[in-house]
């Protein structure tokens, strides 16, 4: 008797995972078709793309898109590809990142273990930063970096995404460092460390996750946005968002399809690089707050 | 090695005091306790002591020099937390020798201090360990091993013993006293439990609401108790009290409380109808065999092998007597209870003041 509803057991069991794996085959499908399309075209001559058969595998397989959507194609005046552009972008995200990852983590330090009057209000206003559309700021901020002299730089950006992120870097880091215990500081402090060499030898090398969080957050965001890089910046200084933008809507010439998927593939592969390589310690990172140590 | 005198600080946080004017005076080498319930202040005042917290008003000196405004490195203490401190991402030895490096002591000197620590601690086969690979024990001794490598003046624990469990705990009182008794220096160690600080110290000082209740020994504040809240504070079981009133019978004073007669040392300096609180420890509250004594049904007994601990109702008030003779008491047994004259305690039922006996 027990022998056979164990079976049973078993069985049901069997047929609740073999439709829970197709589902999510299904949906793991489902989203990986853009990416196919877009890899699979992106190696293809145009003629076969023109044939209309978007799904197939290549008949004649060439790396020539990928080429020219990296060094030869025309964006803009000249026919530079985005690599210029790439490498602006890298220019603008990696000081970018680091600058408000560094600022919300000091931030984040001072909001809990170095409390003062108020602070309660500034950390309020930080936050309420996260919630403000980029469209407001779109006019203050040109206005401001016309000022400062920064308008159409790479710096300017920097400086426009670091003053942006910051209410989200601090954030992540306050939360994080709101479970730290504060003995520790005081440890340290009668063990003769100040303000920054806390910060540095003890608080710094615990905040492993939550750094990783914080760094795939800014990146993305910082890499992926279009709107103050189409804003702020000169034909020199534009970011790879904006010239993939300008490659893809030029409205001379023939539309060469395959160079456009190779180049978005191009843009996009930072972010995902970042994401294979750091994914499990974001999720880590993530659930940290939730379940101590 | 330092004598530590606190005098009248006081601390408020906006408008709350919480520490009203206090005095201490510490001798050098000395292992004090301060005692109290959560919320009296004994930890804030620890940690003003060693500058972790501004103090309001009044002064604090270590080893004859005025600390007010000395950053607590300067202060020439070191500190053992609660939750031990550790620096995660760091082996013990780096947690020892983390304040000589921060002080630029040559290597092989804080190397030969963090191995003598170790050893005094048992703690050499874990120096390349991080905390993480330690159980609860070994942590308060890197805790302790911290402190020591750098041979301050004072010694501060804050409640470094109550997330250990019950054996461990045990086990590190006597550790940490016998540390006391090799290296001799001046300590202040904060707990809310009676247990320790009778153990440990030679002095406790008990607090409450901000205030210094009492300074005595383990002893003295056991047997000579200042106020109610200490009287009530200290022992387990407590003490039994009895609200009554002084009253002459037989030209003997006596205390009459609830229909029964409380019997008073002939000497004591009290007159007919004060209002007093009458004290006596269990102990102090011998079942009688004979017939005399004030009679009491039992409601409990429970024996903890060593004594016997009865639990009775005394004229409507439940009372505790504690004896090592094997009595064989049931519930709702009649008992009868002698109290020894010369360890009643009496106290003002206004102020809450011993009346000296």
């Amino acid at each position: 008797m027990a022998h056979a509803t164990q079976e049973t057991a078993v069985r049901t069991n069997v047929v609740v995972r073999a439709l829970i794996y197709t589902g999510l085959l299904f949906f793991a499908g489902y989203y990986l078709v853009p990416l196919y399309v877009m890899l699979v075209n992106s190696v293809k001559p145009l003629d076969e793309i023109r044939q209309g058969d978007m799904m197939s595998l290549p008949a004649l397989f060439t790396l020539d898109p990928w080429y020219s959507a990296w060094s030869t194609a025309q964006i803009g005046v000249q026919p530079t590809g985005l690599k210029p552009y790439f490498i602006n972008s890298i220019v603008m995200v990696v000081p970018a990142v680091a600058i408000s990852t560094l600022l919300g983590a000091l931030n984040g330090y001072v909001l809990t273990k170095w409390r003062f009057r108020g602070d309660g209000i500034v950390f309020g206003l930080l936050l309420f930063a996260c919630f403000i559309p980029f469209q407001i700021v779109l006019i203050p901020m040109a206005r401001l970096l016309g000022l400062v002299g920064l308008a159409g730089s790479v710096s300017g950006l920097v400086l426009v995404h670091v003053v942006y992120g910051l209410g989200f870097t601090t954030l992540f880091f306050r939360n994080y460092y709101d479970a730290f215990p504060t003995e520790l500081i005081r440890a340290a402090q009668i063990d003769g460390a100040g303000f920054f060499r806390i910060f540095w030898r003890i608080l710094l090398p615990s905040s492993g996750p939550i750094i990783v969080v914080t760094v795939i957050w800014q990146f993305t965001n910082i890499w992926n946005d279009f709107l103050f890089g189409v804003s702020f910046s000169d034909v020199d200084s534009q970011p790879v968002t904006v010239a993939l933008n300008n490659l893809v809507s030029s409205s001379t010439g023939v539309k060469e399809y395959n160079v456009h998927f190779a180049g978005a593939v191009l843009a996009a592969l930072p972010t995902l690089i970042v994401y294979i390589v750091s994914g499990r310690y974001f999720v880590r990172g993530l659930m940290a707050g939730a379940v101590k140590g | 090695m330092a004598a530590v005198t606190v005098r009248n600080v006081t601390k408020s946080f906006g408008d709350l005091q919480v520490i009203h004017g206090i005095d201490l005076g510490i001798e050098d080498g000395r292992f004090v306790v301060l005692l109290g319930p959560s919320g009296c202040g004994k930890s804030t005042l620890l940690r003003m002591v060693a500058g972790l917290e501004q103090i309001s008003s009044g002064e604090i000196v270590i080893g004859g020099r005025v600390v007010n405004d000395l950053h607590p490195k300067d202060r020439d203490i070191a500190m053992v937390f609660q939750n031990y401190a550790l620096y995660a991402h760091m082996s013990v030895f780096d947690n020892m020798a983390f304040s000589m490096q921060l002080k630029k002591m040559p290597q092989a000197e804080s190397k030969k201090r963090v191995e003598w620590a170790a050893s005094i601690l048992d703690l050499t086969p874990y120096l390349g360990r991080y905390p993480r690979q330690l159980s609860g024990g070994q942590r308060q001794r890197v805790a302790m091993g911290r402190a020591i490598v750098r041979d301050p003046a004072v010694f501060l624990f804050d409640e470094p013993l109550s997330n250990l469990d019950a054996k461990l705990r045990v086990q590190m009182r006597t550790e940490i006293k016998a540390l006391h008794q090799r290296l001799s220096t001046t300590t202040i160690y904060v707990t809310h439990d009676q247990i320790e600080a009778m153990t440990m110290a030679d002095v406790i000082v008990i607090l409450k609401d901000g205030r210094i209740e009492q300074i005595g020994g383990p002893l003295a504040v056991y047997d000579r108790p200042a106020n109610l809240f200490v009287a009530e504070f200290i022992g387990s079981p407590g003490i039994n009290l009895m609200r009554g009133e002084v009253a002459a019978e037989n030209g003997a004073p006596v205390v009459k409380a609830g229909g029964i007669t409380l019997p008073l040392p002939q000497k004591v300096a009290v007159n007919p109808g004060q209002k007093v609180v009458y004290g006596i420890r269990p102990e102090h509250l011998r079942p009688s065999g004979n017939g005399v004594g004030i009679g009491a049904k039992v409601m409990v007994v429970e024996p903890t092998g060593a004594e016997i601990h009865i639990y009775a109702d005394l004229a409507g008030k439940e009372v505790c007597a504690v004896t090592q003779d094997r009595l064989q008491l049931d519930t709702g047994d009649e008992v009868r209870l002698v109290p020894m004259l010369d360890r009643v305690h009496l106290f003002d039922q206004a102020t809450g003041k011993a009346l000296v006996a």
